[in-house]
């Protein structure tokens, strides 16, 4: 397995999840970023962030322009692994409004394989607004499905929060250890809401101890799943630090 | 004087010439005479009538203080001789109206810095600014020429010299290893084979420096960097003489030099502290009193290493290994800015490893040995950069262009292929996968000449040109104490101390006491980008924050180290107990040959150790220490961690490593076998964070990350996670992209020293001696005591996390 190299490795999944209750319901966070719903054969994904590199092109910084191809298979690997029935993707899925129409033929084809026989969400965001052009797909701002809500940005209101899934935010966290921090995207949750890291491959962290969270989670009663190579190392809210 | 009059009659020629004097040899000033000579002999002009529109002579400086300086002390034999001739500088610090003035009304001499001229030439003015350019010159030429800023002014001198065909340079430098690379660096080469250089003019130094290394009457530590045992001598010093310069090697000794002196300072002498990251205005408050002989002493580091006059001073200390003869020589010359008299400098080495390295550094001393490095080849990042310079300021020729680069020495090397490429990143970052074609920046007309595409271009550009790249800082502010048990949030305001780098700052908790700006703090918090700390009452800082020198060891000196232990008949130079103590090696398990490299095995505590004696400087054996940590782990030695430090590597595991070599399950010789630069560094520089400090350095000279502008400040540590996130990808699906390329080149050179490492391992093939030993030998026990003191490596960050997540499951079941 170590013969490969890492970005190889990365996309061999292993369907194995760490289980958490959110709202009472159990699903399953994953170390490849994304959220696995078992009883409903749903994988939730946020921040794809598709074109990314592109969009940065048009505004004359050239960033490698293979950011969507390195999330399209990381996502592919994601697919063979759990066959999923559905697939919500929390928004802000393409990196502006243009992005999908962007899309360069090899990779919507490879996202549309992706797609068959299976129902798919679009869940709308601040980056994408708008449904994707020339793609499959249902569009919602947000959906309700089972006791739990799936929508881009957490919402505010307490009221609002009960079974809140959502993205937007690029969550990471940071653990010191001998003197040496270690930060890394993760999962955030206080068994109430959840919001999932960045799944694009060029997508940046917040970290979670960051002023944006305060009105989502209270103060150290959550905590953070951070990604490692193949497994989730969970921490609770008072091991973290704060940038 | 005579060197003067030399000069005049080569550079009257129209020859290009080269000035090496040391210190003090009025060097600077004869640059500038025939300048003056020339402006003066073309005579008065009319009143009313205009003068002409283009410079005439360029003075290129490393410091932009250094540029102000010389203006100043220019402007008095100008108006003395009342001769017709407008000077003026221009720097980051002039303000723009100023600067758009000289672009319409040029001055006569124009001194400024080597971003300034990448700068002016990439203007659209920039032909006929220089048109009637003479002379250029070049000071602290040995300084420029180590670095991209020396690249970056390569590029703009093959420019200029193409707009002012005519023009002549004069390179001043301090005395250099192979002056012949300096020469070359000078003048155009318009052939391939042949190496032009520019003319010579070489004088000696006058008195041999008076220099010593202090002999102190107690112990010498077997390690650390503080030189504390030798301070109540060095007061005595600073005592005896009018004015002392004290150089250190890095800020945080700087700071506890100062502090240390000031706890035994019962005269109250005025000692003063300076280092590149307190607070500018607190700096020129030093410089200010320093020149006016205010002060008895000064604690600086290299900030103070170049040019400048700051007085009178009478002794030089160096405090620590001076790790590089040349480097020593020039800050030695820093004592007695007059020709005639002799410099007096103190080397006081810290530890006895820096004792050998002294003697070493003393010898080459009297000898006038000099070890500054060869001449760089251009950097691949820099030559984007200028080439998207160039065609902001005009439509660009390729192949007049790449003929143009490559006739100036540090470019020479340049291939089509490499130039091409270069060229294509800039238009479009220069990716295998052509998606971005359409948004090219530069477009080629229907003339074969490349022009930008809108100009949004040319003002990016301005704004990231430069060649360096600050590490991500934090501001130091002072709070009162939170520690009294108040929680009300941090406040707003507070003085400002200086500035910290952020990757000290990561490691600190709050209430870690460190020294900062001569005194010990706290720190209380973190906010955005700024760091809060209070006085603290504590005498000692809890948080050691020295990261061993900043520069390795030089090669010359290191083989002037291994000489001396290897021969016994020098051995009478040294202190007796550094002599005990290498005559206790040889007895206990063996001295280091020549060539050759000891290892030694030994167990201690439940551990077996490694320790090996390379002497090729701390970077090579970080890079070491890392690669065969991965190679003994893949053959079960079980190795857990590893530290470096300017002469030795430590090693230490589970598995019996005595056993394992002498059995021959483990051989050395592959151990150490060349193959390792192979896909062992591979296989590590993909996740290594050197690499990726190394790649985001690249990306942001060659525009491809924005660097960061005061007012829309882009936090350095946004820039380093996408930076990091960027090389992924580009490693992923493009590994021969010209910025790995680029960065790759870097890394060899820079903060892995590759090619040192190599030259290692290719000098010590065959000749590795194994001794293993019962316990540990004296020589070892300096890089033993460094462990806990130097940052330690070999783990793995995931095995790190999971530590740390296994550590909270004890906590949370209380077994």
């Amino acid at each position: 397995m170590n013969l490969l190299p890492k970005h190889m490795r990365e996309f061999m999944v292993v369907p194995v999840c760490h289980d958490i209750q959110v709202n009472g319901q159990t699903i399953g966070l994953h170390e490849s970023g994304i959220l696995w719903w078992p009883d409903e054969s749903t994988i939730i994904i946020a921040d794809l962030h598709f074109e990314k590199g592109s969009s940065y092109a048009t505004r004359g910084q050239m960033l490698p322009p293979y950011d969507t191809i390195a999330t399209l298979e990381k996502l592919a690997g994601v697919m063979d692994a759990f066959d999923p029935a559905r697939v919500i993707c929390l928004g802000d899925s393409f990196h502006d409004k243009e992005g999908s129409d962007r899309l360069p033929a090899t990779y919507r084809a490879m996202l549309a394989t992706l797609q068959l026989n299976r129902e798919w969400i679009w869940v709308t965001g601040n980056h994408d607004p708008l449904p994707p052009v020339r793609l499959c797909g249902e569009t919602v701002d947000e959906v309700t499905i089972g006791g739990l809500t799936f929508r881009h940005e957490p919402s505010e209101d307490p009221a609002r929060s009960a079974g809140e899934i959502c993205g937007h935010l690029h969550p990471a966290a940071k653990v010191r250890r001998y003197g040496r921090a270690i930060r890394r995207a993760c999962f955030v949750t206080d068994g109430t809401r959840l919001i999932l890291p960045a799944f694009g491959a060029l997508t940046g962290g917040l970290n979670v101890m960051d002023d944006a969270f305060s009105p989502l989670f209270e103060k150290r009663r959550f905590s953070a799943f951070l990604l490692g190579d193949n497994r989730l190392y969970p921490f609770t809210a008072s091991r973290l630090v704060s940038d | 004087m005579a060197h003067q009059i030399d000069l005049l009659g080569k550079l009257e020629a129209g020859q290009s010439t080269l000035l090496i004097a040391p210190t003090g040899a009025g060097k600077t000033l004869a640059g500038f005479l025939p300048s003056l000579v020339e402006l003066d002999a073309r005579g008065r002009r009319k009143p009313g009538k205009a003068g002409p529109r283009s410079v005439h002579t360029l003075y290129i400086s490393p410091l932009k203080a250094l540029a102000v300086d010389i203006a100043r002390n220019l402007e008095a034999p100008v108006s003395e001789m009342a001769l017709d001739v407008r000077l003026e500088t221009r720097t980051g610090d002039t303000p723009s109206h100023k600067r758009q003035r000289q672009k319409i009304n040029p001055p006569d001499i124009l001194l400024t810095t080597p971003e300034q001229i990448a700068l002016l030439l990439s203007d659209p003015t920039a032909a006929d600014l220089f048109a009637g350019l003479r002379t250029i010159i070049l000071d602290e030429l040995h300084a420029l020429v180590t670095s991209k800023r020396g690249d970056l002014l390569a590029l703009g001198l093959a420019r200029l010299r193409r707009l002012a065909p005519n023009l002549r340079t004069i390179g001043l430098s301090a005395t250099v290893a192979n002056p012949d690379e300096l020469r070359a660096y000078l003048v155009e080469q318009p052939d391939p084979k042949l190496r032009a250089l520019a003319e010579l003019v070489e004088i000696k130094g006058g008195a041999q420096p008076d220099v010593a290394i202090l002999h102190s009457e107690d112990r010498i530590p077997w390690s650390g960097h503080s030189a504390r045992y030798a301070l109540t001598e060095i007061y005595q010093l600073i005592k005896a003489h009018r004015v002392t310069l004290l150089f250190v090697n890095t800020r945080s000794q700087a700071e506890a030099v100062f502090q240390d002196l000031w706890r035994i300072n019962d005269d109250t002498l005025p000692i003063a502290l300076h280092h590149g990251s307190l607070d500018v205005g607190q700096r020129r408050k030093v410089e200010t009193a320093m020149a006016s002989s205010a002060l008895r002493a000064v604690v600086a580091t290299s900030s103070l290493d170049m040019g400048i006059d700051w007085g009178d001073i009478d002794l030089v200390v160096n405090i620590g290994a001076p790790k590089g003869a040349s480097r020593l020589a020039q800050r030695i010359g820093r004592a007695n800015h007059r020709m005639d008299e002799p410099s007096k400098a103190v080397l006081v080495p810290a530890n006895r490893f820096e004792v050998l390295e002294c003697q070493a550094a003393l010898t080459a001393s009297l000898h006038g040995d000099q070890d500054t490095p060869p001449l760089r080849k251009g950097a691949l990042d820099v030559l984007t950069q200028h080439l998207l310079g160039l065609a902001c300021s005009a439509p660009l020729d390729p192949d007049a262009t790449f003929d143009e680069i490559r006739s100036c020495q540090t470019y020479r090397q340049l291939t089509r292929g490499q130039f091409d490429r270069a060229l294509d990143f800039v238009a479009t970052g220069g990716y295998a996968l052509r998606a971005y074609d359409r948004y090219a920046k530069l477009k080629a007309g229907p003339d074969g000449l490349l022009r930008i595409a809108n100009p949004k271009i040319a003002q990016q550009y301005r704004l990231n040109v430069g060649t360096i790249v600050e590490a991500p800082m934090l501001k130091v502010r002072l709070i009162r104490s939170k520690a009294a048990g108040r929680r009300a949030p941090i406040g707003r305001g507070g003085r400002m101390l200086g500035e910290i780098e952020e990757w000290f700052v990561e490691q600190l908790n709050l209430g870690d006491t460190f020294i900062f700006g001569g005194e010990v703090v706290r720190f209380e918090g973190l906010r955005e980008n700024e760091a809060f700390v209070s006085r603290s009452k504590a005498d000692t800082p809890m948080i050691p924050s020295y990261m061993g020198g900043k520069f390795p060891l030089s090669t010359y000196l290191a083989a002037s180290v291994r000489h001396i232990l290897a021969t016994k008949a020098l051995w009478p130079d040294l202190p007796e107990q550094v002599r005990d103590w290498l005559k206790l090696q040889d007895q206990n398990s063996r001295l280091p040959e020549e060539n050759g490299l000891l290892v030694e095995t030994f167990p201690r505590s439940n551990k077996h150790y490694l320790v090996c004696y390379p002497f090729e400087g701390r970077l090579a054996h970080q890079t070491l220490g890392m690669l065969l940590t991965k190679r003994l782990e893949r053959l079960g030695a079980r190795p857990m961690g590893f530290v470096a430090n300017d002469y030795a590597l430590a090693i230490w595991g589970l598995g019996d490593l005595s056993l394992s070599f002498q059995t021959e399950r483990i051989s050395l010789d592959e151990l150490f076998d060349e193959d390792i630069l192979g896909d062992d560094l591979d296989a590590w520089l993909a996740g290594s964070s050197l690499m990726k400090r190394t790649f985001r350095n690249c990306a942001v000279i060659s525009g491809l990350i924005e660097r960061r502008h005061p007012g829309k400040e882009k936090n350095g540590r946004q820039v380093t996670v996408s930076s990091d996130l960027i090389y992924d990808v580009l490693r992923a699906h493009e590994p021969g992209h010209l910025l790995l390329e680029a960065t790759w080149n870097d890394a060899a050179e820079g903060l892995l020293d590759i090619s040192r490492l190599g030259e290692l391992l290719a000098r010590i093939k065959g000749r590795i001696t194994h001794t293993p030993l019962t316990r540990v030998s004296p020589l070892a026990v300096p890089i033993l005591l460094e462990i806990g003191r130097e940052p330690i490596y070999g783990e793995a960050m995931d095995s790190l996390l999971e530590e740390a997540a296994d550590d909270l499951v004890i906590e949370a079941t209380g077994q």
